[in-house]
């Protein structure tokens, strides 16, 4: 089974400074890390690799230190890697990111099984997994929180919708778009990190995709016009009661019901 | 002694000083926790409660309570684990917990004076908003500072950072006469005659009154990255912790732990730890300013712990993965408790080379005493807790069991030039233990001293040294 698991750099923390005159993100110096969500997507990979045999590799699209987020793949057991990485792939939206990433796929090969994470923790659309399959024609599952049954033609898994829980199976090839805690993520090996210390990493640029076309990539591709970028608000409101304990009881069983808590 | 018994004098007394009905708790409005702490199975129940709110408050009770010979017991967050905090002679209990405020962070002395019922974990999140740190990081983390500093708690970090001790520079104390006077001060040296701020510290509330706590910070690390190392056997894991030690690297942790404790705390947390692919691990932790730094720091202990035998050695570099790893360490104690009907602890410290042959030991009692004895701790510094447990016992089948069992650890402790805590102190359930481990003279001077502070004993009598 040959598995690709789509993984992406994201800063460290939500206190992203903003520049206050060009209204971009400052990412420089910035602390990183890869997407949260992508270490499920990567464990789950490992998993049904142990089970099946095959390969898991990884593919991830940004700026060449985002070449870290890949070697901590291989040191938590991907096999190889590859980054689509140039300039003229910069400012991407969902749209031109997804056809971006579809595009180095289809010049990487084959694979029979796809997974994403749900979403980033920096853009945080959960539309990326999706669009890709859309690109490749596959078809795909988001929000996969469960594997039921995993097969020689295809897997069946539990999709968690905001009401209930759909079944799914589908048909290799497919892309999977998982949630977190569907498997804990194992921790980077020391082991396996100095073992894959030299291991290259396969560079994809625009000249090396089929379509070479520059207005499909990056801020051309992009039909989003992002107005404005600033840090979210923090919410530290806060409510006190004063009531008898009966009422007290219900009103916080309300909330916690409000809040989906129970 | 013969202890006044408190009557409506008394109590008309302390409302006049306590303006706030609220603050007073008397007879069956006493919460059943007041009667005891979070282990030791010593009960008693105060006569009457008072949440105090001010060194003055708890002057003016004391001095009463010094002129008219009632016993008073001092109480913080109540997580204790031997009894200090339980009030043998019942009187008069003061509950620190209102005091919980910051007073000063002094970031040109970098000092933080606070009043004793702030938590821990207030304490920590408060230092580290500014960009400072407060080492000490023992488990509990809703016990009070004022607690930390009676037990002399010590933590997770003490094997590169010491021990509360190490960051107390100051006290305000009222003594049992009811004086206010402080230990110690913002400085950073001292010898101006005996060490009285030193003698507080770990007296559990036998002393003095601690009221004001000025402590030392350091500047925040920036960065810690844990190692969790799996280990074929709990042997190959704790032979390597001296060699650790030996090797000169100074992780701020030295933690052992084993699969069994591993899944109790995931059942407690309902949470899953990242890995289980063995029955014993150390986890390593090391804190620093950059990750080249950090990395450096601990590559050639990754390279000893292979060679030990270690199964590999797993690197945890982000806030998730601390998180999934040190909140179960930090839950052990709770899961441990919740997978039995009744448990008993031991917190000995061993010298450090030790630390090896005395968890084997504890491994071996297991089977030569017929009860379930689990272990976990901070390896680093020879501080191990094992825990005994009663499970479906019968009581006197457990009362047996378990005192052979103590008995034969303190003893093997006693042998490796050990002490009977090493964090959490005597109060009133090892005192039989401290009694055995300790020569006579030194129980004399320790009574001795209580005597200068406390004449009539009547600040937490029946504890420490005391019968």
């Amino acid at each position: 089974m040959k598995i690709l698991v789509c993984i992406k750099q994201v800063p460290d923390s939500n206190k992203v400074e903003v520049d206050p005159v060009t209204g971009v993100l400052k990412r420089d110096g910035a602390a990183s890390k890869m997407n949260p969500y992508d270490l499920y997507a990567i464990e789950t990979a490992l998993r049904i690799k142990e089970k099946t045999g095959g390969l898991v590799d990884v593919i991830s699209m940004g700026p060449p230190q985002a070449m870290q987020v890949i070697k901590e793949a291989f040191s938590m057991g991907a096999d190889h890697g590859t980054l689509l990485s140039d300039r003229r792939f910069g400012g991407a939206d969902v749209l031109a990111t997804s056809y971006t990433l579809a595009q180095g796929i289809k010049a990487m090969g084959e694979y029979d099984l796809i997974l994403c994470g749900k979403q980033t923790t920096d853009g945080d659309t959960a539309q990326v997994g999706p669009e890709i399959a859309e690109w490749l024609s596959l078809p795909s599952v988001s929000n996969v929180v469960r594997i039921r049954k995993l097969e020689e033609d295809g897997i069946t898994v539990d999709m968690d919708l905001p009401d209930e829980v759909e079944v799914a199976k589908v048909k290799f090839p497919c892309l999977l778009a998982v949630d977190k805690d569907i498997f804990q993520p194992r921790l980077p090996s020391y082991v396996k990190k100095s073992e894959t210390k030299d291991r290259t990493i396969q560079i994809l640029t625009l000249d090396d995709m089929k379509d070479k076309d520059e207005m499909n990539y990056g801020l051309n591709g992009s039909p989003t016009q992002v107005q404005k970028i600033f840090p979210p608000e923090t919410n530290d409101k806060k409510e006190v009661w004063d009531e008898s304990e009966d009422v007290l009881a219900k009103k916080l069983f309300d909330k916690m019901e409000e809040l989906k808590f129970v | 002694m013969e202890y006044k018994k408190l009557d409506k004098v008394d109590i008309s007394y302390i409302k006049s000083i306590i303006p706030d009905e609220e603050r007073i708790l008397i007879g069956d409005f006493i919460n059943e926790e007041y009667s005891h702490d979070e282990l030791s199975g010593t009960s008693s129940y105060p006569d009457i409660v008072v949440k105090a709110k001010s060194t003055e408050e708890i002057s003016k009770i004391m001095k009463y309570a010094y002129e008219h010979v009632i016993p008073v017991t001092p109480r913080g967050a109540g997580t204790g684990l031997v009894g200090s905090s339980v009030a043998m002679e019942h009187g008069i209990m003061i509950d620190t917990t209102l005091m919980n405020h910051v007073l000063e962070l002094d970031e040109d002395n970098l000092t933080i004076t606070v009043e004793p019922g702030v938590l821990l974990m207030e304490l920590s999140a408060f230092v580290e908003e500014h960009d400072l740190f407060y080492p000490p990081d023992p488990g509990e983390k809703s016990a009070t500072i004022g607690g930390n500093i009676s037990t002399n708690a010590g933590g997770m970090r003490a094997v590169k950072y010491g021990v509360t001790r190490d960051y107390v520079r100051g006290l305000e104390v009222v003594l049992p006469n009811g004086e206010i006077t402080e230990f110690g001060g913002k400085v950073v040296k001292n010898s101006s005659g005996y060490a009285l701020k030193d003698l507080m510290i770990g007296s559990e509330g036998t002393l003095g009154f601690i009221t004001k706590a000025t402590l030392k910070l350091i500047p925040r690390p920036k960065m810690v990255i844990s190692l969790l190392i799996p280990f074929p056997t709990l042997d190959h894991a704790i032979n390597t912790v001296p060699l650790i030690v030996k090797s000169k690297t100074i992780p701020t942790a030295i933690e052992f732990m084993q699969r069994e404790v591993i899944i109790d705390a995931e059942q407690y947390l309902g949470k899953a730890f990242p890995d289980k692919q063995s029955d014993a691990y150390l986890l390593l932790k090391f804190d620093g300013n950059s990750i080249e730094e950090i990395e450096k720091a601990y590559d050639s202990v990754a390279k000893l712990c292979l060679e030990q035998g270690a199964l590999d050695v797993l690197i945890s570099d982000t806030e998730e993965r601390e998180d999934s790893i040190w909140k179960a360490r930090g839950a052990f104690l709770e899961a441990i408790k919740g997978s039995t009907t009744y448990m008993d602890e031991v917190d000995m410290v061993v010298p450090r080379s030790s630390v090896n042959e005395m968890v084997t030991y504890l491994h071996s009692l297991q089977k030569e005493c017929e009860l379930r004895i689990k272990s976990f701790g901070h390896a680093g510094d020879g501080n191990l807790h094992a825990y005994m447990l009663k499970d479906d016992l019968s009581d006197e089948e457990w009362e047996k069991r378990m005192s052979k069992a103590m008995e034969k650890v303190y003893d093997k402790a006693r042998k490796l030039g050990g002490q009977v805590s090493g964090e959490h102190g005597i109060g009133f359930a090892k005192k039989p233990y401290l009694r055995e481990s300790l020569p006579e003279v030194n129980l004399i001077l320790m009574n001795g001293i209580k005597k200068v502070f406390d004449p009539n004993n009547i600040l937490n009598p029946h504890k420490i040294a005391q019968m």
